[in-house]
């Protein structure tokens, strides 16, 4: 089977991460496979398990610019995007960028924030650009965002509406570490620490021909009619009150390519599919029954209902 | 028609490109009719489909309706003119040939086009009046293919012709269990299904209901079959082969004629004491248009619609005017009529008078000389063999005394001349005697076992009344020439004679080859030709169907052609759902882990059940890891060809590893 010369760099990025949040490899990958496929990330747990130091993580292994913004109930859209001030010494505005302007934003507590607030950053991350007095900025290359809430059902949210949940590529739950893993934090100290000393793996710009290298790999007939077959059977399916989108169909589709590319192979696999489901497609299916969100159990048992061909 | 060259093109014109298959369609479907067509009627057609041809190859524009109608009344009375009417077979199928030539000239639409197609279908139809051989078959069978092609072209738009040509190859393919289920189950009817007119039995070649010197002779001349013959059991010896026809009775100098079956019928039934030695067969007889069947000579037992005659002549009710199959059972040893009524003996000795004075007075001088009819015979044997008697077809003229003639001056000749002179000089002597006339001996076709008698096998030899054995054979040819009757006329007749090119055969591999096509033919006549109402009751009943009639038939008919249809359609869902040769092949090596204990859930991907089988069992890991990697190249991926056989070594090393852990 073919492979890529990417793959070391790739697989030493895993390695490092790996590194600093103990025993979650798997949400790493994820959390890579978005970048690679130009998605955002939404991670939702609870406070504490790790998901600003895995934010973090990303940002500096890849080299990029990282920012972060605490969502709260008071903040306003311009705080996120910048606002424009009069500089008496030019006698003109100035636009003073927010921490939008970043490569890696890490927005905290999303659903924390007003829906207005919510709904500016949101159409940041479709656009890649953002439009303020008339004026259009782009953001900067890459832009990759990655989102954290608590789960909904905490008091003082405003949960983001299934259209807004739509914009991100995945969602992912971390989780609690394993018994071997809190054993090594708990040794080890906290991991924050250790950021400062990771070094870069490589430069903004060599991320740009991954990704595009990761959105050119193969993916045969048979695997579309895999993954179709998966999207109509969402569609079919009595559990789920909608099925899945178009524009999640292309979503899942570049998350596995990006994942086989990870994987170092030239070519989507099934696997790769099946791989990404939970995270493409748990947070864009609304279970009839409970009214909450599709688990990664309900994926599962999905893929296991339809045999290859 | 077009109502006017100014109307706009229509979509439902014809592209040029579709032009060459109607033309194509109408040459295959006239073609094989010039060997009957008058032949102005050819050269007309065939120079009408060059001009269309022409035109299409200059793109230029179709004639003037006028000139096409100028042309279509001379046809039309040409047509009338040469066969006197514009009915009937013939007539009618020179007007549909002269038709296909024509439309092609006034084609501009698809409706035409369909027309055309129309007009082939039916006048493939027409080319069994004429020919119902195999090679008229697959004539046929690749003109139908071609039909269907054109009408896949007309349909379905430009495609590789490849690829039509496969496409109603396939289509045509799927109609075989059809076919056949219809042939066999479709209640068949006696006879043809339409009538044919009674023109077409007048060429039939075979024995004749007279016989004069000179006619067995064109006989002799032709390669042709006249009959084949399947022994139930084991055959005589060769020279017992006397296939018996019609018994020439009535002499007038020149012709022995026999007589009509009317007369014949007053006659007193045969009396026929079997020896106790049978031979059972069934003759396929070739249509020859004369009531004679031609049984071993002496049948005891016949089949139906058939009678034995006063002279023992087997006669069919009917003409003889299509192939058929006659069961009969034979004694050659059976002695016959051993009492005769006066009247047959009266017959059997007539003679015309005041002709040939010197035979009769050297059968005179043998009648004072020897008592009895045996030794009269004997000394006319004797007396073909101590003269120096010529066996050849190509004798010399005889005169008015014919049989004087042959006797005393020319003394060459062949079994007509030595049976006419013969019996002659017997009954001069006063011996009753008769000339018969049947073929003699036949070819064994190794390729099928049927013994194959041509019209070259034709052959006259005599009968002689003696009170105590009833009619006696006796061949004056085999007196002369004993090798025509022991090996066949090849052998009989001196290297200089013409014989027919099929008849004198020296390279073995060319008379294989005539063997193995005539056996083909045979086949083709005996079950495809001759599959008769009473050949499907048979087949029907060996299929264990019990009386067979027109009703369940049809059931079955129903039933079998609804089951093809059925697993047709079965097939062809198959076909769609079906998996690439990949699939397949990883499918079995799945199949085979299964049978050592670990498989594949549905939904798991190639790598990962390699990684769990690498988990779980160790030493398939690697073996399956592989052909995992071999299988998503070539099924998601751009695989190499040689990785499907490499996938398929996979399957073949697990089976070894197989066999050495079990």
């Amino acid at each position: 089977m073919q492979t890529t010369g990417k793959q070391s760099t790739v697989a030493e990025i895993i390695a490092a991460a790996n590194q600093i949040i103990l025993g979650k490899e798997p949400q790493i990958r994820l959390a890579l496979t978005c970048l690679l496929a130009r998605g955002h990330l939404l991670i939702e747990d609870l406070p504490g398990v790790g998901k600003t130091t895995l934010a973090h993580t990303l940002a500096r292994l890849l080299g990029l610019q990282f920012s972060r913004i605490q969502f709260t109930s008071d903040m306003l859209p311009a705080d996120v995007i910048g606002i424009s001030i009069f500089d008496r010494e030019h006698s003109e505005f100035r636009f003073l960028p927010g921490a939008l302007f970043s490569q890696v934003l890490l927005a905290d507590e999303i659903n924390r924030a007003t829906p207005k607030t919510q709904s500016a950053l949101l159409e940041a991350m479709e656009e890649r650009q953002v439009t303020t007095e008339g004026e259009t900025r782009p953001l900067p290359e890459p832009f990759f965002v990655i989102a954290t809430q608590n789960p909904s059902s905490q008091i003082g949210t405003f949960p983001l509406p299934e259209s807004q949940l739509d914009r991100f590529l995945m969602r992912i739950e971390l989780g609690y570490p394993d018994r071997d893993a809190e054993r090594a934090l708990l040794e080890g100290g906290g991991r924050r620490e250790h950021l400062p000393e990771l070094a870069a793996c490589f430069s903004p710009d060599q991320l740009a021909p991954l990704q595009k290298q990761a959105a050119a790999v193969h993916a045969s007939p048979a695997l579309l009619d895999y993954l179709q077959t998966l999207i109509e059977t969402t569609r079919q399916s009595p559990k789920f009150i909608h099925g899945l989108s178009p524009r999640a169909a292309l979503a899942l589709l570049a998350a596995a390519r990006a994942w086989a590319f990870i994987d170092g192979r030239t070519m989507v696999l099934p696997e790769d599919v099946q791989a990404v489901l939970p995270g493409v497609a748990c947070h864009r299916l609304r279970l009839i029954n409970s009214a909450s969100h599709a688990r990664p159990e309900d994926i599962t048992q999905l893929i296991r209902t339809l045999p290859l061909a | 028609m077009r109502k006017s060259a100014s109307r706009p093109v229509t979509p439902l014109s014809l592209e040029k490109a579709e032009i060459p298959w109607l033309l194509a369609v109408a040459i295959a479907t006239v073609a094989p009719h010039v060997s009957h067509l008058p032949l102005w009627l050819s050269l007309l057609t065939a120079s009408v489909l060059l001009w269309r041809s022409g035109l299409w190859r200059l793109n230029a524009r179709l004639p003037s309706r006028w000139l096409l109608a100028l042309v279509a009344v001379t046809g039309v009375a040409g047509i009338g003119w040469q066969f006197r009417t514009l009915l009937g077979r013939d007539a009618g199928v020179a007007l549909l040939v002269f038709f296909m030539a024509l439309k092609p000239m006034e084609m501009h639409t698809r409706r035409d086009a369909m027309v055309v197609v129309m007009l082939g279908f039916f006048l493939l139809l027409t080319h069994y009046f004429y020919s119902q051989s195999i090679p008229t078959g697959l004539w046929l069978l690749a003109s139908t293919t071609l039909l269907t092609a054109t009408l896949i072209r007309l349909h379905g738009g430009a495609q590789p012709v490849r690829a039509i040509l496969r496409y109603a190859g396939l289509l045509l393919a799927q109609a075989i269990p059809f076919m056949l289920i219809i042939f066999l189950l479709f209640p068949r009817v006696s006879g043809p299904l339409w009538g044919l007119p009674q023109d077409a039995y007048s060429g039939l070649t075979g024995l004749s209901d007279r016989m004069s010197p000179g006619s067995l002779d064109n006989l002799i001349q032709s390669g042709a079959i006249a009959f084949r013959v399947q022994f139930s059991g084991d055959l005589p010896e060769k020279s017992s082969l006397y296939w018996r026809g019609p018994v020439f009775n009535d002499y007038d100098g020149q012709t022995w004629r026999a007589r009509p079956a009317y007369l014949q019928r007053t006659g007193r039934a045969p009396t026929i004491e079997a020896s106790g030695k049978t031979y059972s067969y069934v003759i396929t007889l070739e249509a020859h248009n004369l009531r004679w069947l031609l049984p071993l000579d002496l049948p005891v037992s016949l089949p139906d619609d058939s009678a034995l005659t006063a002279t023992l002549e087997t006669l069919a009710r009917e003409p003889v005017r299509n192939r058929a199959r006659y069961a009969f059972t034979s004694d050659i040893d059976a002695v016959a009529n051993r009492q005769e009524s006066q009247a047959m003996l009266q017959q059997a000795l007539r003679l015309p008078r005041a002709l040939d004075p010197q035979a009769r007075e050297l059968a005179a001088e043998w009648r004072e000389k020897f008592k009895s009819p045996e030794q009269i015979s004997n000394m006319a044997l004797l007396h073909f063999r101590q003269e120096a008697f010529f066996y050849t077809l190509q004798p010399p003229l005889l005169g008015e005394h014919a049989v004087d003639d042959f006797l005393f001056v020319t003394r060459s000749g062949f079994c007509e001349h030595f049976a006419s002179a013969y019996v002659f000089l017997m009954r001069a002597a006063g011996v009753p005697a008769r000339v018969v006339a049947g073929y003699q001996g036949g070819e064994i076709n190794p390729v099928d076992g049927y013994l194959t008698v041509r019209q070259s096998d034709a052959h006259a030899w005599a009968e002689i009344w003696l009170a105590d054995r009833g009619w006696v054979r006796v061949d004056p040819t085999a007196a002369v020439a004993p090798s025509r009757i022991e090996q066949g006329i090849e052998a009989a007749l001196p290297a200089g004679d013409p014989l027919p090119a099929l008849v004198r055969i020296d390279a073995d591999w060319l008379r294989d080859l005539r063997n193995r096509w005539e056996a083909a033919n045979n086949a083709w006549n005996q079950w495809v030709l001759g599959y008769n109402p009473q050949r499907q009751r048979e087949v029907l009943t060996r299929l264990g169907l019990k009386e067979p009639d027109w009703r369940n038939m049809t059931a079955i008919l129903a039933t079998l052609c609804g089951l093809a249809l059925l697993m047709l359609t079965v097939w062809t869902l198959y076909r769609r759902n079906t998996a690439t040769p990949a699939q397949r092949a990883w499918q079995r090596l799945c199949n085979r882990l299964k049978g050592l204990g670990i498989a594949r859930a549905g939904w798991e991907g190639p790598l990962a059940f390699a990684l769990r089988v690498a988990r779980e069992r160790p030493e398939l890991g690697e073996v399956t890891r592989e052909a995992a990697g071999h299988f998503a190249d070539l099924h998601y991926g751009s695989g190499r060809p040689e990785q499907l056989q490499q996938l398929k070594e996979c399957i073949g090393r697990l089976n070894s590893l197989r066999r050495n852990t079990v």
